[in-house]
């Protein structure tokens, strides 16, 4: 039977862009579980595909999903799907008339869109298929521009560009119930931002972390590398109030050269407070501080809802902390930095993971970017901790040898004394090896390519 | 710098045990109208050290009629909740310094923005 019998519970249909591809199970699972909702996908669930069919949920939910998500593009109540026409016919007929009534009735107005994925229709094959349609009790006027319901046949010709195939492996029938937030990547690009740096967040992937860190309305969430503040931003689009730190005086006060290509120094508007009044969240703009995140100043208590952050590669911008350095004497001024040592990729991670663990709320996020030299990755180099349970690790590729991982981290366990020094002891926790060079290896990768590829590693150039 | 900011720093100075809460030593204060959120400051009332944070006030000559002790039920007192806003996040320094109270060491404000690195030797 291909087709099950009378359903009693809703299904949705959530259709997601292709791209990011890692990123989206967690983002929806997240958002699922500031619900309190689990993630259940039907049995032909895949997870490379555009579209996934979930159980378990309530339309509320998938509007609150929706409200959230910049991996899902659209979602639909699912009103019968097949691997056929005539299967998906069967599934219809069987879905409970006084599920569809309430869309469909005289007095509304409706129009049906027709989507393929993969495939390009003609417009008299579109037709075709809204004519298909008419075993459906529509009994409303069609109105194209301003319909009050909208249907959808959407139909998957699978992810194959080169190998279209001429039906379609998948088809789905559905209401439409919302679109996602994919707007905003282009509402918040950092080309229009006032206040941009070298390593500014692009704005897709700074909405994506927020939503890994589960940030929700009133939360208090803080960035302990904040340099321009893109993670600022969308967790502010978010409702939550934030704050950040940076090592870096000249960034922290919106001074110095510019990262724009015909603008030499910055202006009187470009800070982070100020890109958060761009897009009207400046009442949620706490603080930012000059300071060194491998000191902590802050006092000894469960004080952020979400830690999410950047820290520094060693590449574009370099990695330093305060250390002392005899035979060294500068008259003190007032953006004197005081004088840094190289600080080494695996000491950033523990102290980021230490410092979490002890100013995190108990069930808050760490979500943070770990630089990977490809050849040389293995699970075991995500830096664990004993307060918390590693809940997603995403990567995206920077080049051939490099890419850099969104490591999702969830606090279970208050920190105990000797929890910081567990590294040491046990190999499970070892810190980041190997990957102290990263910096070398990423330019020795450089170094052997140069005359047999021409493109420039850029970060900007790899973000969507 | 905001008072609910203050209330969460501590100093960090080398060998310095009792280092919370820095002390407040402004030239410049600045009170802002900020949206008043109810559900916000109610949320970060249970993070707050209450005493620091009436202490803070004071030496700002912001207090008004903030109580020395934390009100109970606060989360339906209206009138309590709008008082705390007001000290949390519409009170600014712009410019000044945060003192250690035990080692004397002073931090700068500048523009808001509190400078809270060490030199190297305090490290």
């Amino acid at each position: 039977m291909a087709t099950s019998s009378v359903r009693s519970c809703r299904q949705y249909l959530l259709h997601l862009a292709q791209d990011n591809l890692d990123f989206r199970l967690p983002e929806i699972k997240a958002l699922l579980a500031l619900r309190g909702k689990p993630f259940i996908p039907d049995e032909k669930f895949k997870e490379k595909s555009p579209f996934w069919c979930l159980d378990g949920l309530s339309e509320e939910d998938i509007r609150s999903i929706m409200a959230r998500s910049v991996c899902a593009k659209s979602a639909f109540e699912l009103w019968g799907h097949g691997q056929t026409h005539s299967e998906l016919r069967a599934s219809l007929l069987s879905y409970q008339s006084e599920n569809m009534s309430p869309f469909m009735h005289k007095d509304s107005t409706y129009r049906i869109n027709i989507y393929t994925f993969n495939k390009t229709l003609e417009f008299t094959d579109r037709i075709k298929r809204i004519d298909a349609l008419d075993y459906l009790p529509f009994e409303g006027t069609v109105n194209l521009k301003s319909p009050q319901h909208i249907f959808c046949l959407l139909e998957d010709y699978g992810t194959d560009p080169n190998n279209i195939p001429e039906h379609p492996n998948s088809v789905y029938f559905g209401r439409w119930l919302a679109d996602g937030q994919r707007e905003l990547i282009h509402s918040h690009s950092v080309k229009n931002r006032h206040f941009i740096g070298n390593t500014s967040m692009d704005a897709g992937l700074s909405f994506i972390m927020a939503n890994h860190a589960k940030v929700k309305e009133n939360d208090l969430v803080f960035d302990p590398f904040v340099g321009t503040g893109s993670l600022l931003v969308a967790c502010s689009h978010f409702g939550a109030y934030v704050c950040g730190t940076d090592i870096d005086y000249n960034t922290i006060h919106g001074r110095g050269r510019s990262s724009r290509k015909n603008q030499k120094w910055r202006g009187p508007d470009e800070n982070i407070k100020a890109n958060l009044r761009q897009y009207g969240t400046e009442k949620t703009f706490l603080d930012v501080m000059v300071s060194d995140s491998s000191k902590s100043v802050w006092r000894e208590a469960a004080l952020f809802d979400a830690i999410i952050t950047d820290p520094p590669y060693g590449i574009r911008e370099s990695t330093r902390r305060t250390g002392s350095h005899k035979d060294i004497t500068k008259p003190p001024d007032e953006s004197h930095i005081p004088v840094s040592q190289a600080y080494h990729l695996s000491d950033i991670f523990t102290d980021l993971l230490n410092f979490s663990a002890h100013h995190l709320v108990m069930g808050g996020r760490l979500v943070y970017w770990l630089p990977v030299y490809r050849p040389e990755y293995c699970e075991e180099m995500v830096p664990l901790n004993p307060c918390f349970q590693l809940i997603s690790n995403c990567e995206q590729t920077l080049s051939s040898h490099t890419s850099r991982r969104l490591i999702t981290m969830e606090k279970i366990k208050e920190p105990e004394e000797l929890d910081s020094l567990t590294h040491l002891a046990d190999p499970r926790f070892s810190p980041y090896q190997g990957h102290n060079a990263f910096r070398e290896k990423y330019f020795s990768g450089l170094n052997k390519r140069r005359g047999k590829e021409d493109n420039k590693l850029d970060f900007n150039d790899v973000s969507c | 710098m905001k008072l609910l900011t203050h209330n969460m720093l501590t100093s960090h100075v080398k060998g310095v045990t009792k280092g919370y809460p820095l002390l407040i030593k402004a030239t410049e204060v600045k009170v802002n109208e900020v949206e008043f959120n109810p559900q916000f400051v109610s949320r970060m009332i249970p993070k707050l050290e209450w005493s620091a944070l009436v202490q803070a006030a004071e030496e700002l000559g912001h207090r008004q009629d903030l109580p020395g002790e934390l009100v109970a039920d606060y989360e339906t007192n209206e009138e309590f909740l709008k008082k705390v806003h007001r000290i949390l996040l519409e009170v600014e320094v712009l410019e000044g310094c945060l003192q250690c109270p035990e080692s004397g060491r002073e931090f700068p404000i500048s523009r808001g923005i509190p400078n809270m690195l060490l030199n190297e030797d305090e490290a």
